[in-house]
């Protein structure tokens, strides 16, 4: 395998607000490399989107980084601590939005109403490129073809809101592109899509990645989509990363009890109709009220008293980079 | 199979497209187009379909939070006695609402943050005539114990309480009046995966302790799988297929239910799907397409199918499909097992 582009260790990003701390995301580590996919999944505010934020120092007030390295290879082979990089400089601006580029959630909110898909192409292209105006007009239909949005040459001019939720998310895939990214980011790509244009933009996703050796951290809640799309993942749960590894030992066999009740609680269109589903019981704690010790503890099925709620599980790495963190497991398993 | 507790007759929603100084009336949206169905007590039907399907509009009608264009909806109490929703004015809706309730999407905004979870489960018996404060806190008490919330919680408002226990006072609320139908639109698909499961049990058990009749909303399709007797989806207005749950999945006839079931991403990397990929959007229902409405995206399509605008026929007892090539087609469903 190829050098990492991108090495996260020890990533913490904490929210100080006026009741408490928040540790949105405590101490991630992981590795991108170019042509794969590392998706990160796991619940509401279990700090997926907070690490992603952090990767392209946009974390809002009152969070910042309080420790870690995120250390992105640039083109010309050298290393830099993105954490060391003041959020709003000049390096950073190169960065964000130029080698990696960035896919939100809800394209009608991040694209402007007010400029056609055009002009926010071609500034975007050229924040990053010496183009001349008609060339970077010329590269906006190009890319505006490349994800596959039909007459391009005509959907340039159109304003966001004349276009459907799929071909907005197209757009959205368009403008990460407009730089020639090394590294995609990708959080909750689909979410607000139908299922059917889900497919579509997975299938633009995955070609994109193919024909440019796109290294691409998909972040997302659906397990499904982490499926059809991931290469490693990694599993985290109120901040905290609980279990990582090669998409297939997660889901066949996981480690950790938070992945397994969570894998058994999906539903399936495999199941047996009228199926009842396994369930976790009590729900997320608010991030404030965060267990001592494991996160997970009070809601885990094989929990261990005296230990579980009291020391916080360090990692293990097991055969083939599948890591826990978890009492279960004090020594690596074959 | 007993008489169905609703009847839904060739119901249509148009909504005015105005245009103009004068807002002349331009062309219609038609949001449900001619849509029929029935659900038999104790019965879990589910609408399924993408955005701008109509499965929203049609429970809306049914509700009658808006006014259908055309059609009937007949809805009969336990002892048979039938109520033409469709047509009722104002007054006639009031004796109706206790007989249908919803479970909304959103629990975060459903509930009236000023009130105690007392007041919002209480409400509805209040309204309808129950006076009494101390039979009400009675009742809300068992309400609560059916929704496997501690009767401490009574008097909290509902801020305190997480997205999972929202949804339980929501449903608890719904049944406070012993409904014969409840509406539930997308009940679940705000709330995180481990929530969603303990809900999803939880409307299968009410229902198999109180014989309650559901109307399911949704766009999941595993979701759909799990509380579902019957399914049927739309497309543009219209049911395209409609199937006792277990044939819809595992042999659709319509191509688009195939399109959908292969779109949906299987919680297993070893079975990485052959996924079918539409082309383009859903039909856009002020401006439908020819003959079938999915013709220009149908794999499938003949010279036929761009003319001709195919009937809902049943091909078996219960699975009914609008598709000319529904006898030739042989299609791909999802199968269970490796």
């Amino acid at each position: 395998m190829a050098d990492p582009i991108l090495q996260v260790r020890g990533l913490s990003t904490f929210f100080f607000a006026d009741e408490g701390i928040v540790r949105a995301v405590d101490g991630a580590s992981f590795d991108l490399y170019p042509g794969r996919t590392l998706g990160i999944v796991g619940e509401s505010g279990c700090g997926k989107s907070v690490t992603a934020r952090s990767i392209l120092r946009i974390v809002e007030r009152p969070g910042r980084i309080v420790s870690g390295e995120i250390l992105l290879r640039r083109p010309g082979g050298q290393v830099v601590d993105l954490v060391g990089l003041a959020s709003d400089g000049p390096a950073m601006r190169q960065i964000r939005g130029g080698e990696i580029g960035l896919v939100f959630q809800e394209p009608m909110s991040s694209l402007s109403a007010f400029h056609t898909v055009g002009v926010q192409l071609i500034e975007a292209i050229r924040l990053h490129s010496r183009l001349s105006k008609k060339a970077a007009r010329d590269r906006a239909i190009e890319l505006l073809a490349l994800v596959g949005i039909p007459r391009p040459a005509q959907r340039v001019d159109a304003y966001s809101f004349e276009l459907s939720g799929g071909l907005r998310q197209r757009v959205m895939v368009a403008l990460a592109l407009a730089a020639e990214p090394h590294v995609l980011i990708a959080d909750e790509p689909t979410t607000a899509l139908d299922v059917t244009t889900q497919a579509q933009i997975l299938e633009l996703i995955a070609r994109l990645q193919r024909e440019r050796d796109l290294a691409v951290i998909l972040i997302t809640h659906d397990m499904g989509v982490i499926a059809e799309m991931a290469d490693d993942v990694v599993v985290m749960y109120l901040g905290r990363e609980v279990e990582k590894g090669p998409v297939d030992a997660i889901f066949h066999q996981p480690r950790h009890p938070y992945t397994r009740s969570l894998l058994r609680s999906i539903p399936s269109v495999l199941a047996e109709p009228r199926a009842r589903l396994a369930t976790i019981s009590g729900s997320i704690p608010h991030p404030l009220a965060r267990p001592a010790g494991c996160p997970f503890h009070p809601r885990c099925p094989d929990a261990m008293p005296g230990r579980c709620d009291v020391d916080v599980p360090v990692e293990v790495s097991h055969a083939d980079n599948h890591v826990t963190a978890c009492h279960l497991y004090t020594e690596p398993v074959a | 199979m007993t008489t169905p507790v609703l009847e839904v007759r060739h119901l249509r929603k148009y909504f005015p497209v105005r245009r103009g100084l004068l807002g002349r009336v331009a062309g219609h949206i038609r949001a449900v187009d001619g849509v029929s169905f029935s659900i038999a007590h104790g019965e879990t039907l589910s609408l399924v379909g993408e955005s701008g399907c109509g499965k929203t509009t049609t429970s809306r009608c049914i509700l009658r939070a808006i006014a259908p264009s055309a059609g009937e909806i007949l809805l009969r109490d336990e002892h048979g006695d039938a109520i033409e929703v469709a047509s009722l004015d104002r007054a006639g809706l009031r004796p109706l609402r206790r007989r249908m309730q919803m479970i909304f999407q959103d629990p975060f905004s459903s509930l009236n943050p000023r009130m105690t979870i007392s007041e919002i489960i209480g409400e509805p018996l209040l309204v309808q005539g129950m006076r009494g404060t101390r039979e009400r806190e009675a009742r809300v008490r068992d309400l609560l114990e059916l929704v496997r919330l501690p009767a401490a919680y009574l008097n909290r408002f509902p801020h305190a309480f997480s997205g999972g226990q929202r949804q339980r006072i929501g449903i608890a609320r719904a049944l406070a009046l012993n409904p014969s139908l409840i509406v539930a639109d997308e009940p679940v698909s705000a709330l995180d995966v481990s929530v969603q499961a303990q809900i999803v049990n939880l409307m299968l058990d009410l229902q198999d302790q109180l014989g309650l009749t559901y109307l399911f909303v949704a766009h999941d399709l595993s979701v759909v799988k799990h509380v579902s007797h019957r399914v049927a989806v739309m497309y543009a207005g219209r049911i395209v297929e409609t199937a006792p749950t277990t044939r819809l999945f595992t042999s659709p006839k319509h191509p688009y239910t195939e399109a959908l079931l292969s779109a949906v991403p299987v919680p297993d990397p070893r079975r990485r799907a052959q996924r079918i990929v539409l082309e383009g959007d859903v039909a856009d229902p002020s401006n439908p397409p020819p003959g079938c409405h999915f013709h220009p995206r149908c794999q499938y399509a003949t010279e036929r199918c761009r003319s001709e605008i195919p009937a809902l026929r049943e091909i078996e007892p219960g699975h009914a499909v609008s598709c000319l090539r529904a006898g030739e087609l042989s299609l791909r469903g999802v199968a269970s097992g490796p």
